[in-house]
């Protein structure tokens, strides 16, 4: 892999410190019909935390599923996940839930931010679902959106922001509980080419501070800025560029 | 193994606010939906106010009259018999046991004038009826001014008017001595009668004593209607009894009716309208809860990735029921407030406009409130239960 300059200068790979947060181990998943969809085909992943990691493929690849997947959305049809020490199949429905709300951060093409709620609420509802009253939420809220930057924009309605802001929101959003991993599907997919790259250098700049990331792409330009690169096709992982850096340690 | 998980949790106000969204980003849409809740309970409510407030008044009414009085007339008509009854009917009705009290009418056929130059013919509708001393208090009636007829004036040119007979002789207070053109003499009025519900024939009457009609209006007496007050328990008794009494020779002649039937004739017809109206009330909810039930499906359509965030966020099934049920509660919620308060204006100013006591019932408007709940809890359950169905990996692949 050959990082572009801007992302080598701007990357710092951090060392993983060896623990994995997300483990898949001969996952495949089957879409029933005549003849049977596999979308995912005995895939193996491990990712350590402090990685930025991206997935990429062409669309019909299964990322979109290999995500769902690792995002505890949907079930495996078949395999071991893992995902922050937690082995998904020993997992039911609720506690799934409880799972996502407390150790997983998503971040949407669409960015799926709620109308008529400002900027800070928006962000304060990525911890919604662990019971954790308002005020302290919109306090940790205030510091994710200082993070991405947006300081200035709390009290905004949030769908009114413009593009790059919004995706900037939902990240504030993922990140606001510190989960252990951050899933980011297609995150520059509805942005213009300016406010994409503030985005995907936003996700560097988290990633130099610890942040885990998995970014889910097509676009291979992007995917290539990061300091590993897990290419799928028809199902399957045909390349996985572990960098040096975070091999061997520990 | 890592330490077990704590559950999702979404706080109460959380839960509230997460509720409200739906109706604060679609307000218009959500007003005109609640709009079916609040026609439906201010139909209920103000059908339920209005009614109470008009039985209390005639019950009221009821009350103070008394259900154990009859009355009895002679039955006129071709073959039946002369509209008069038989001379000692009234002895003969106060020998029944539980009779109380007896007093008889008697029609003089004279007519009452102002005075002496007004025409003939124009008699303003008004009778001149020769009555017993105790008849006003058989009808249990009052008198608006003045006294009723007693034995010292028994024998002079005196009459008490019935109300509309006094307001037609433009007589205002029975107590002025004003006197009028009866016969052909001249009376003194010494009495106007408050108005009888019991019997209204008597509101259009100039009554005078048995003696000063035979006296000055050379009328014999013989009765043509007949007021009994019984012990009520005994009523329907004395009913039974009385045409025989009166006239055993010819028992059929003689009609024998209970005033008070009339008016609770008049109270189960206003109960049948009410439970029309009632029942209007209810086809109004009903539909009103078949427009929050729809409305909320469409939401559930419309919110895929909402509701798909959410359950990224960490939300479980339940978490997504009880937001979309608790958004069709607080819908129905406020149709039920909204149709309350407008149910009770309606009856305030309704009744204030009748001169009636404003009577909003408790059972309307808690009936009101939990009538919309428990619309609010069945419409909301479908949709709510269609959006925790919603696949999350569905519902983010939307837009």
């Amino acid at each position: 892999m050959s990082p572009s300059a801007t992302a080598s200068e701007r990357t710092k790979p951090v060392p993983s410190d060896g623990h994995t947060v997300l483990a898949l181990s001969n996952v495949t998943k089957t879409y029933p019909g005549t003849p049977p969809v596999h979308a995912i085909r005995g895939v193996d992943l491990d990712i350590r935390s402090g990685e930025l990691v991206s997935i990429v493929g062409p669309s019909g690849s299964g990322k979109s599923t290999l995500l769902h997947i690792i995002g505890t959305l949907d079930r495996a049809t078949s395999g071991a996940v893992a995902v922050a020490g937690y082995d998904v199949d020993d997992l039911n429905d609720r506690q799934l839930s409880s799972l996502r709300s407390r150790h997983i951060g998503f971040v949407f093409q669409q960015f799926f931010l709620l109308a008529g709620e400002t900027a800070l609420d928006n962000v304060a509802d990525g911890l919604l679902y662990t019971g954790m009253p308002l005020d302290r939420r919109r306090a940790l809220a205030e510091r994710a959106l200082d993070q991405v930057g947006l300081g200035h924009r709390m009290s905004h309605e949030a769908t009114k922001l413009s593009g790059g802001e919004r995706q900037r929101v939902a990240i504030a959003r993922a990140l606001i509980g510190s989960p252990d991993i951050i899933l980011a599907d297609e995150p520059t997919g509805n942005l213009d080419s300016k406010s994409g790259e503030d985005v995907v250098r936003l996700i560097e700049d988290l990633n130099a501070d610890g942040t885990t990331i998995v970014v889910i792409t097509h676009d291979h330009a992007i995917a290539a800025r990061f300091p590993r690169r897990v290419s799928l096709l028809d199902g399957g992982v045909v390349e996985d560029t572990r960098p040096v850096q975070s091999e061997g340690l520990r | 193994m890592k330490t077990p998980l704590e559950p999702s949790r979404l706080a109460p106000a959380d839960m509230m606010r997460a509720s409200l969204i739906g109706l604060r980003t679609r307000r218009l849409r959500s007003i005109l939906s609640g709009l079916g809740i609040v026609i439906g309970i201010a139909a209920m409510v103000g059908v339920l106010g209005l009614s109470e407030s008009s039985k209390s008044d005639l019950l009221a009414q009821l009350d103070q009259l008394g259900t154990n009085m009859l009355r009895i007339e002679a039955g006129s008509g071709i073959g039946i018999g002369t509209g008069e009854l038989p001379e000692d009917s009234t002895v003969m009705v106060s020998r029944v046991g539980p009779v109380e009290q007896v007093a008889s009418i008697s029609e003089t056929g004279a007519n009452v004038y102002r005075t002496d130059l007004v025409p003939e013919g124009q008699t303003g509708g008004i009778t001149v009826k020769a009555v017993d001393e105790n008849l006003l208090a058989t009808l249990q009636g009052q008198m608006a001014s003045g006294i009723f007829l007693d034995e010292a004036a028994s024998d002079l040119p005196v009459v008490v008017l019935g109300s509309v007979a006094a307001e037609r002789l433009g007589v205002t207070d029975g107590a002025g001595g004003t006197v009028v053109w009866l016969g052909d003499e001249w009376f003194s009025v010494v009495g106007v009668m408050d108005t009888l519900d019991l019997s209204p024939d008597l509101d259009r009457a100039a009554l005078v004593s048995y003696s000063t009609a035979e006296e000055f209006l050379d009328h014999g007496g013989v009765p043509s209607t007949i007021y009994v007050r019984s012990d009520p328990d005994d009523i329907d008794a004395v009913r039974s009894v009385l045409p025989a009494t009166v006239n055993p020779e010819s028992p059929d002649e003689v009609e024998v009716t209970r005033p008070s039937d009339a008016l609770e004739a008049k109270e189960a017809a206003d109960q049948a309208f009410t439970n029309l109206l009632l029942g209007l009330g209810a086809v109004a909810l009903l539909v009103g809860g078949v427009g929050i039930a729809n409305v909320m499906v469409i939401s559930v359509l419309e919110r895929r990735g909402e509701i798909g965030l959410r359950r990224a966020l960490g939300a479980t099934k339940g978490h997504i029921s009880i937001q979309f049920l608790g958004e069709s509660l607080i819908l129905a919620t406020l149709g039920g407030l909204g149709g309350v308060a407008l149910g009770s204006a309606v009856t305030a100013a309704y009744a204030w406009s009748q001169g009636w006591g404003i009577l909003i019932p408790m059972v309307a408007v808690v009936g009101g409130i939990s009538a919309a709940l428990i619309i609010g809890v069945i419409a909301g359950l479908y949709p709510a239960m269609r959006a925790a169905r919603v696949s999350p990996t569905e519902a983010l692949r939307t837009l």
